[in-house]
């Protein structure tokens, strides 16, 4: 339940509010003042949808409400709704993601700016809540956009960021937001409501153009093709991709003009990195864990320092090959797997490994699974992954493996 | 020739299996010679229709590495021969699969083949294959568009009469004791069809074509767009609305300008516009809305849009008011309606003899009604003007004979 508090007045306009990661999303799907939701519940995403509830039962939000019958579905009605001109929201979890993938697949193509919150969680089997990121990095490959938050104010801004660049008719791309189910989905935080002219001001009316499907504008879309017509739908995917770099850096500049609030670096959150021998990588809420460690370990000399990746579609090559090339060595941590993939390691590791692999200078990289399921990354776990790095650094280099953290051995 | 490549067009689904085997024939008799061959089709959405144009191909070659040239290709860039095996199909092919109108003879290289089963005189079928380059050959197997594959194989011997023909046109690949071989080793083979295969090797009449001869018509064409030009979220544009046929009276729909259906069609309908109730059943029926509302209320067929489906002859309520009529004997796609309204009783003549050669109008998809193929091989047999064997493998195929 969100509670007003007097506790740190606002210095601008904004209202304080406590709430959890999912209910911030609800926040800004009213000041986005959003068309069309389909829900279909599964834990953690259910959160959000319930909160959006809420919000159009209290008049906060006049939009078509529509419960499918399952996440197919879901997700179908949303990209019908997109193309007729509204302003889409949708999510899911876990398995429920991978049943709608048919239709995530198509929506890239499709040009289908929908805004989609992905609660993170374990795939089945074994059924289980807790988080993993491998749900939402099922799409990495296939045109959404794809980013990981960490806080509630993050989702808060990110949710009115996506909005402002999916919808940019230069990207027209689905976008999804990945929140770590239970430690970002579940928590409740104070968070920074802006009032809706600012809002106003930064996000325009979603306008499909030519694209819109309308009496007026009578089109075909998605007619079948062969081969002689694929090949140039999939190279008009890819300028939307790498056209989003540019549009990704104006909203968030558009941002902080706006709101004063705000990194000033989109895609990554340096923290503690300036003078960094070991920097350590990972995604969403690991890095409040992380964090406390490095405050911990510097205390006791070690320089170490995170990078916490926002935007893993499009991915940052430059400026995280920039970051990342000036350190003494590199521990990347994934809450994913890959099974089978080169070194067995996580999907982000091997990315900045391909990312490094034009560099003039490629520390060594040692590469880290841990807690999947929605096991906690504890304290302990990062000193001995910073260890092993500092281990790298000395021996100048990488090992061809990857190191599980916290399993019961 | 170190290699032979085949291309088989044919009518979409109801040639679909007659051109299967005929091309994995050519590989399997091709075999026989000690040559390596693949057998293979393009496969799409519409190409599997009812009577659009497609195509299968074979390649035999003399090693495996000349084969590797011609495969994970969609299709062969030239062809030694190309089959045909509706003469219909004379006047050229465009589908879903090819852009613009394709001379049936566009792939076929130099002195190359062109084999086609018809009836038709030669001179008739080189009013309508258009002229090329390079002087080729016409074979011919005297023969009717056999609809031997439509779902369940009906066996008019077609395909052995192919491979027969073949071994003819390029023997130091197929011999005809190869040929014969491999139709005795397949599962569909017979002592019957060998006869079969060899009477059209004896028979196969060959003329060659010149340059100067041939449709003289510039097949139309457009140049596919570029990424960058294409509308992007895999959208099209709509076809614009139409107008009134003229003075505010009629309509005339916009149509798609890249894809004419002139060569989907085995046969058109043509149209008494004396007897026409106006009962608009064609119009709303037709699947390709190929109908053009005229000022005084009848319907004419526009052959660019026309598939030749039949469904317009089978709603039509008015006996003989709308007749499906062979393709073949058409010289142009010009308007009915314009040629009734200039001269009524050149066009009565015109109709009248068009829906009066019963040749030209026996000719069907093969589901007017049960049997209908049945009778017409037998017809045909009855006349003596086409030979057709029927047998049946197995048990049945002894009794028979050749």
């Amino acid at each position: 339940m969100a509670v007003a508090t007097k506790a740190t007045p606002a210095a601008t306009d904004d209202k304080e509010l406590l709430i959890s990661g999912s209910e911030a999303v609800a926040e800004a799907l009213v000041l986005a003042d959003l068309d069309v939701v389909t829900a279909y519940p599964i834990r953690p995403y259910d959160t959000v949808m319930q909160a959006i509830a809420k919000k159009i039962a209290n008049g906060e939000l006049v939009a078509e409400y529509i419960v499918a019958e399952g996440e197919h579905s879901q997700f179908e009605i949303v990209k019908h709704a997109s193309t007729v001109g509204a302003r889409v929201f949708c999510g899911s979890s876990g398995v429920g993601w991978m049943y709608a993938m048919e239709c995530l697949v198509v929506t890239p193509p499709l040009r289908v700016p929908m805004v989609a919150l992905v609660g993170n969680r374990a795939l089945d089997d074994p059924g289980a809540f807790g988080v993993e990121h491998n749900d939402a990095l099922v799409v990495r490959d296939v045109g959404w956009l794809l980013c990981w938050i960490d806080t509630s104010q993050e989702a808060l801004d990110t949710t009115l960021i996506a909005y402002r660049v999916a919808e940019d008719r230069r990207v027209f791309l689905p976008l999804a937001i990945s929140a770590d189910g239970a430690f970002l989905t579940h928590s409740q935080a104070l968070t920074m409501v802006p009032p809706k002219e600012k809002v106003d001001r930064f996000l325009p009316r979603y306008d499909r153009g030519d694209l819109l499907l309308h009496p007026d504008n009578p089109i075909t879309v998605a007619p079948q093709a062969n081969e002689d017509w694929v090949i140039e739908i999939r190279r008009q995917n890819n300028e939307a991709m790498k056209r989003a770099y540019t549009v990704i850096e104006e909203a968030y500049a558009d941002f902080r003009r706006v709101f004063g609030r705000g990194p000033e670096n989109p895609w990554f959150e340096e923290y503690m990195t300036d003078d960094a021998e070991i920097i350590l990588v990972g995604m969403g809420t690991i890095s409040l864990p992380i964090k406390v460690a490095i405050r911990e370990m510097r205390a006791k000399g070690k320089k170490v320092g995170l990078v916490r990746l926002r935007w893993f579609r499009p991915f940052p090559t430059d400026r995280l090959v920039a970051a990342l090339s000036k350190a003494r060595a590199l521990g990347i941590i994934d809450r994913d797997y890959s099974f089978g993939s080169p070194f067995g390691s996580g999907v982000v590791a091997n990315e900045i490994r391909a990312a490094l692999y034009n560099a003039e200078r490629r520390p060594p990289l040692l590469s880290f699974i841990c807690g999947l399921g929605g096991r906690e990354v504890t304290l302990e776990d990062v000193y001995k992954a910073t260890d092993m790095c500092y281990g790298a650094a000395k021996s100048g280099k990488s090992d061809a493996t990857t190191h599980w953290l916290g399993v019961r051995e | 020739m170190a290699a032979v490549i085949c291309e088989v067009v044919y009518r979409g689904i109801f040639q679909k299996n007659l051109a299967a085997r005929i091309v994995r024939g050519i590989v399997l008799s091709a075999r026989k010679s000690g040559r390596w061959g693949i057998a293979f089709g393009r496969y799409g959405d519409s190409p599997q229709r009812n009577g659009i144009p497609a195509k299968d191909f074979a390649i035999v070659a003399d090693t495996k590495e000349e084969l590797e040239q011609n495969m994970a290709r969609y299709e062969p860039k030239h062809v030694d021969v190309t089959i045909v095996v509706d003469d219909t199909l004379a006047k050229g092919v465009e589908s879903w699969a090819w852009y613009g109108l394709q001379p049936i003879n566009r792939l076929t290289v130099p002195n190359g083949t062109v084999l086609m089963t018809s009836v038709q005189r030669v001179d008739d079928l080189l009013r309508d294959i258009h002229k090329k380059d390079a002087p080729y050959k016409l074979s011919l197997i005297r023969a009717k568009a056999s609809f031997s594959g439509l779902w369940v194989y009906k066996e008019d011997h077609t395909e052995v009469r192919i491979l027969g023909a073949l071994a003819k046109i390029a023997p130091s690949f197929l011999t005809l004791d190869g040929v014969c071989e491999a139709i005795r080793e397949m599962e569909w083979g017979s002592d019957l069809k060998i006869e079969s295969a060899k009477k059209a090797y004896a028979r196969l009449e060959t003329r060659e074509v010149k340059i100067t001869e041939g449709n003289a018509e510039v097949p139309y064409s457009f140049e596919m767009p570029k990424w960058w030009e294409m509308r992007e979220g895999v959208t099209i544009p709509a076809i614009p609305v139409g107008k009134p046929k003229e003075d505010g009276k009629g309509y005339v729909p916009e149509r798609n300008p890249y894809f004419k259906k002139y060569t989907t069609r085995s046969m058109r309908p043509v149209i008494n516009f004396d007897t026409c109730v106006k009962c608009t059943l064609c119009w709303i029926q037709c699947p390709d809305s190929c109908f053009d509302v005229m000022p005084d209320g009848t319907y004419d067929a526009n052959m660019e849009a026309c598939c030749g489906c039949g469904v317009c002859e089978a709603v039509c309520p008015v006996e003989q008011c709308i007749t499906m009529v062979n393709e073949s004997v058409f010289e142009d796609n010009a308007s009915q309606w314009e040629m009734w309204r200039k001269d009524k009783g050149a066009y009565q003549t015109w109709m009248t003899q068009k829906i009066g050669d019963k040749k030209a109008t026996v000719r069907s998809h093969g589901f007017r009604f049960r049997g209908q193929y049945e009778e017409e091989l037998k017809s045909d047999l009855d006349s003596g003007g086409v030979e057709i064997t029927a047998g049946i493998p197995g048990e049945n195929a002894q009794h028979k004979t050749a």
